[in-house]
């Protein structure tokens, strides 16, 4: 069978978002960012909120999602992510508002407003990628760096007895009565990423419904900032992340 | 048992050359050009063994650049 033959548009079974646009992502290469990117614009396209979504974009590698998806972005100042999505909830209630942020943005800078939006149960979505490393900047220690794990600012390892432990905000805000769903996905298999694309639809739904605060972290790989091929990386964090980031849903209700 | 064969299209030019679909693909058929690159300077992923190839679209799932689109077709019944 020629391969014209199969090449033809009743024949396709995958092809990526059309809201992922043209413009050429400036990620390294690997880098989990561009999966997630894809399947937020894949559950946008099949829910039909292209026009009724406003994403609120983070400070991190991901600052520039608002390039290279087509809908409507706000970008806010870093970690500030849920006040503003907090505001554009109130002021649009029939908008569907997430926030996508890193876990420099989220865990660290962040802290109070994620969790003081999680406690008041915005009906939001906050994605959370956690790359373990602050991989805009080059590599630093972040709050969710694993013990022992090497990076620019710990070159021997993070030190539990100086740093303390890596923050896990999930299990945080799953305490709290205000989040309806609270769930940890990674995007490094085929299974994985189909999982995570159920778990932000839910998320994604949740917000419409205003059942209150949904949390979709992803577990993530930083290649270039744990100076690794990208799928070393997907080993490495298969071995040493999910021990300490189990994956599966930690509150649905 | 029905047979599927399936056609991957690769974007060439978004195409950042990480073998992550390289490594999702069961059956073997994608690789990364050895000497052949894009404008960017990257080796991109192209179909080695295109007859291998059952059309399931892991390669698409896991691709972080949205650079690939599968095509299927039913051989047999």
């Amino acid at each position: 069978m020629k391969s014209e033959e199969i090449i033809k548009p009743e024949n396709m079974v995958y092809q990526p978002t059309h809201l992922l646009n043209e413009t050429q992502m400036h990620y390294c290469p690997g880098c989990s960012h561009g999966v997630v990117h894809k399947l937020i614009g894949e559950v946008i396209e099949e829910m039909g909120l292209e026009n009724d979504t406003i994403g609120i974009a983070p400070v991190g590698c991901g600052v520039f999602i608002y390039r290279y998806l087509d809908i409507d972005w706000q970008e806010a100042a870093h970690g500030r992510a849920p006040a503003l999505a907090t505001a554009v909830k109130r002021l649009n209630p029939k908008k569907m508002v997430f926030t996508y942020q890193g876990d420099g943005d989220l865990a660290a800078i962040g802290t109070a407003e994620t969790i003081h939006a999680c406690n008041r149960g915005e009906n939001i979505a906050i994605v959370f990628i956690n790359n373990a490393i602050y991989g805009m900047t080059g590599g630093q220690m972040a709050p969710t760096t694993l013990p022992g794990m090497k990076s620019a600012t710990c070159p021997d390892g993070r030190d539990v007895e100086v740093t303390g432990a890596p923050l896990k905000i999930s299990d945080m805000v799953a305490l709290l009565d205000g989040t309806c769903y609270v769930t940890r996905q990674s995007v490094h298999t085929t299974p994985g990423v189909k999982r995570a694309k159920k778990a932000i639809r839910k998320a994604f739904e949740n917000s419409m419904a205003n059942k209150g605060t949904s949390l979709v972290e992803i577990v993530s790989t930083c290649s270039s900032g744990w100076k690794m091929t990208p799928d070393q990386a997907n080993k490495w964090m298969e071995e040493n992340m999910f021990p300490y980031f189990p994956l599966g849903d930690i509150k649905d209700r | 048992m029905a047979k599927f064969k399936g056609m991957v299209v690769v974007n060439t030019e978004r195409c950042k050359g990480c073998n992550l679909c390289v490594v999702a693909c069961p059956t073997h058929v994608l690789a990364l050009q050895k000497r052949e690159v894009n404008d960017k300077g990257y080796h991109y992923a192209y179909m080695e063994t295109p007859d291998d190839c059952i059309g399931c679209a892991s390669c698409g799932f896991v691709c972080p650049d949205g650079c690939i689109t599968v095509y299927k077709v039913k051989t047999q019944e």
